[in-house]
């Protein structure tokens, strides 16, 4: 019991339940996740699913820790099994080991080979039997109450979180869900199971459950966006259904267009009545974004775009999390259009990035690419309060005008006034077309290239501050990532450290304009340097290798979605320093 | 453009002092001539005014007056003026575009356009042509026209804006020709002034491409019945009728699309109560 103990206040304990789409397995997650934080653990749940709204496979993914956590644990503990309909299907992604417990109702026959073999034990719980002796059960239900007596969860937590989340349905709906619950903690009070969380840690901070995609919302609302227009897309959507509400009590609209193109041609209209907009997608609709994203970089209009990265190309796996579309944010446009992506790099800091992205594009007048993932923006994380932070400045707008406005002018910082439609004497056409300073359209070599400078150079010029990327730690090793993957990183710099071995973070969060002086200053002292990326093509390592010089021992650890990077596959090449 | 300019009502207020690109006898100069004089007869100060377009020679108008203007890409003209007017209500914004931005490839904004129902005005120059990119058909040029793209005609039908902004639920149709610049800024009058998603096609000449359509002048005429406020009675004689029948051919009465309210909060911590664990 000591031993495993140990392990849980390091790792934490992971919780895979799965069943078929439709079975309630996201919303057992969601119920576990919660009791476990409401009784003062920290915790992650993400989900793993297949393309079918029912009927298709689910899986919901804990990781529940004394310590605050940011990705998933190489391993399950816990596995709970609804029902094994297509559950071969996540067999790569819920690693079990001979310390692992299956859960499994003994007439929905045996658990997939695969994913039993690597577990120590299988616990049957009936669920077949229980819910056909009393129909007002669900299995779901059942099951949530034997992963938390399996887990050692504080079972009034539990029933007090039942009857908040059944309340509206009934008093026969909580005394239904309460009895379901106690049913399934019943079934197990006779196992020896040692899979306890150790004791949870309470402080009085206060506290959120919060996913990637809220996050981004509560961001863009921090920092001032007011009208938003969007296409539904997993793995974005929840963004746009966060906002919808909020943005209408805001005195702001959310608009839903009828396709990207018009979405962004949309918030581009917005943007140059004044009001700071925004919409997300994913890569699909990235792609047929961009050649607007070029207009809003020509005619220098503020906007913020969110892609929520999915398995690609084309329709890819739209369920799932990867990291491949870095170069399409960083290159995919037409002509030198120098634009900002930045890249959150945790659930929290989705709302960080998201308010820092608006408040550059609207600062610099320019579009920004907010590159989150399925991973941050579906996966739900107790933290604390993100603090409020204020970016000071906001877009430079024109009120005086002389004989002649020049909405482009050049010279200093390159921001140039920007009169709002409604001010008298501001009057200008935005234009796509190279333009003169005035907003005329030119095809002179002198004209466009002075506008081109201008457009770079306003970018170039801003201070970024320390937020443009997370350096971490001391040594002469680093590893260097991006997104969602930097907690893995962490995770596995922690296990180093544990073995006695110093290794450097370093992560971009600016991911473009690119800071080439900075980056030198980060590499300084690297003799061995791990790239680790979920890309097929190293996207990142390419990126890295054209803008910024890296050591002579330098390798890189890449592959695609949907398989999670690991912290201990990346702790393992550390320790062996070889190459991946 | 000063900033002492007083509120101005002559036509000549609302052009700006830059050279327009198009052919000499182009139709487009018309529109623009009669799309001053509606702003004139309408009272509106310019800075009051947006002009959006996309890509053709159509689109060049926002440059030439001397309102707030927006030169988008190629097609979308109407997704971010639909923008600008959800968030800026105050603004009258007019939409002007061609054939071959507002059929083709903008053609599904337009479809969208007219459901939606935000309350603009889209001017359509209708020449049956590419233009700006040198004499290819466009959405409304007739199967048999010959062009070097497409030798011995397209074969393919025309498409009928009008009938199919009926369909789509825009809120007033009207049909135009460039050669009477007067009844056009009429017309556009009218279209401004009336709530909703206000169609204007204007039969407005290429003589580059289509010298053709120089006899247009004799075949227009204004249209035999008066306009209606039934969209299956105006389909019905849009569908029969000869392309030159010029007027209001349809008022409906459709509220607006405006989903912008008045505020209830500004205060964040609102939203931020759900995320307490």
């Amino acid at each position: 019991m000591f031993g495993k103990t140990a392990i849980a206040e390091t790792a934490g304990v992971s919780v895979a339940m799965v069943g078929s789409g439709g079975a309630g397995v996201l919303t057992t997650g969601e119920m576990l996740l919660e009791a476990a934080c409401a009784a003062g653990w920290n915790g992650l749940l993400t989900r793993s699913v297949g393309a079918q709204i029912r009927g298709g496979e689910a899986a919901a993914l804990l990781r529940l820790a004394t310590r605050p956590v940011e990705c998933l644990a190489d391993q399950f503990d816990l596995l709970v099994g609804i029902d094994w309909v297509n559950a071969q299907r996540f067999e790569a992604e819920i690693p079990l080991g001979p310390g692992s417990v299956v859960v499994s109702d003994p007439h929905a026959g045996p658990p997939p080979a695969a994913i039993a073999a690597g577990a120590a034990r299988v616990i049957e719980l009936p669920l077949t039997d229980l819910t056909k002796n009393n129909s007002a059960w669900r299995a779901n239900m059942i099951a949530l109450g034997a992963a938390a007596r399996l887990l050692g969860l504080d079972e009034d937590v539990l029933r007090g979180l039942i009857e908040k989340r059944f309340a509206a349905k009934g008093e026969a709906a909580v005394r239904a869900n309460v009895s379901a619950v106690e049913a399934g903690a019943r079934a197990m009070a006779s196992e020896a199971c040692s899979i306890g969380l150790a004791p949870a840690r309470k402080t009085g901070a206060k506290r959120w459950l919060i996913t990637g995609n809220e996050a981004v919302g509560l961001g863009a609302l921090r920092g001032g966006v007011r009208f938003a227009a969007a296409y539904p897309i997993t793995p974005a959507s929840e963004i746009l259904e966060w906002l919808a509400p909020r943005l209408a009590k805001l005195g702001g609209a959310l608009v839903q267009a009828e396709d990207e193109l018009a979405s962004i041609n949309m918030i581009i209209g917005a943007s140059y009545g004044g009001v700071p907009a925004l919409t997300a997608t994913s890569g699909p609709g990235l792609s047929l974004m961009t050649e607007a994203l070029g207009l809003a970089t020509a005619a220098e209009v503020p906007i913020v775009v969110i892609d929520v990265m999915r398995g690609g190309p084309s329709t890819g796996i739209p369920t799932k999390s990867e990291q491949a579309d870095l170069n399409i944010a960083v290159y995919g446009l037409h002509g030198d259009a120098p634009h900002i992506v930045i890249a959150p790099q945790s659930v929290p800091d989705c709302l960080l990035a998201t308010q820092w992205a608006t408040f550059l594009a609207e600062v610099l007048q320019a579009p920004a690419i907010v590159l989150s993932d399925q991973f941050l923006g579906q996966t739900q994380v107790a933290v604390s309060r993100p603090a409020d932070i204020a970016f000071i400045g906001q877009r430079l707008k024109a009120t005086e005008f002389g004989t002649s406005y020049k909405r482009y002018a050049l010279g200093g910082s390159a921001v140039s006034p920007m009169a709002i439609p409604g001010t008298r004497g501001g009057q200008y056409t935005a234009d796509g077309l190279t333009h003169t300073e005035r907003g005329i359209p030119t095809s002179s070599a002198r004209d466009h290239g002075a506008q081109l400078d201008k457009r770079r150079d306003k970018l170039e010029l801003h201070a970024y501050g320390d937020l443009w990327a997370t350096l971490e730690g001391e040594g002469d090793v680093a590893v260097l990532t991006w997104g969602s993957l930097t907690g893995v990183v962490r995770e596995a710099i922690a296990l180093a450290r544990a073995d006695g071995l110093d290794v450097r973070l370093i992560a971009p969060r600016l991911l473009l304009p690119t800071r080439p002086a900075e980056m030198a200053n980060a590499l300084t002292g690297i003799k061995r340097l791990l790239v680790v990326e979920q890309s097929h093509g190293a996207q990142f390592h390419r990126y890295l290798r054209a803008h910024y010089t890296l050591p002579s021992d330098t390798s890189v650890l890449h592959r695609p979605g949907p398989l999670p990077m690991r912290p201990g596959e990346i702790h393992r090449l550390l320790r062996r320093g070889g190459t991946p | 453009m000063s900033a002492t300019a007083p509120l101005s009502c002559k036509p000549g207020d609302y052009k700006s002092d830059i050279k327009p690109i198009w052919c000499p006898g182009c139709g487009d100069y018309h529109v623009l001539m009669a799309l001053t004089r509606a702003f004139a007869a309408l009272g509106l100060p310019p800075e009051q005014i947006a002009v959006v377009s996309g890509i053709g020679c159509s689109s060049r108008i926002p440059a030439y007056t001397s309102c707030y203007g927006f030169h988008g890409v190629h097609g979308r003209s109407l997704a971010v003026a639909a923008g600008l007017k959800i968030v800026r209500p105050d603004l009258t914004v007019v939409v002007t575009s061609g054939d071959g931005d507002g059929y083709s490839i903008g053609g599904n904004h337009f479809l969208h356009a007219c459901r939606r129902n935000v309350d603009l005005t889209y001017v359509v120059m209708d020449n049956h042509i590419y233009g700006m990119t040198k004499g290819q058909p466009s959405p409304t040029t007739e199967p048999d026209f010959d062009t070097a793209l497409t030798p011995g005609g397209t074969g393919v039908r025309p498409f009928n804006p009008l009938v199919v902004a009926l369909a789509s639920g825009a809120n007033f149709v009207a049909r135009a020709y460039s050669g009477n610049p007067h009844d056009t800024a009429s017309l556009l009058v009218e279209a401004v002034r009336h709530p909703g998603f206000s169609f204007v096609e204007v039969l407005s000449p290429c003589v580059t491409y289509r010298p053709d359509q120089r006899a247009w002048k004799e075949r227009v005429h204004s249209a035999p019945v008066s306009a209606t406020d039934d969209a299956a009675r105006a389909a019905r004689r849009l569908m029969t009728d000869d392309g030159f029948n010029l007027g209001v051919l349809y008022r409906g009465n459709r509220l607006p699309y405006q989903p912008t309210a008045v505020a209830v909060t500004s205060d964040l911590a609102e939203f931020e109560k759900g995320f307490e664990i």
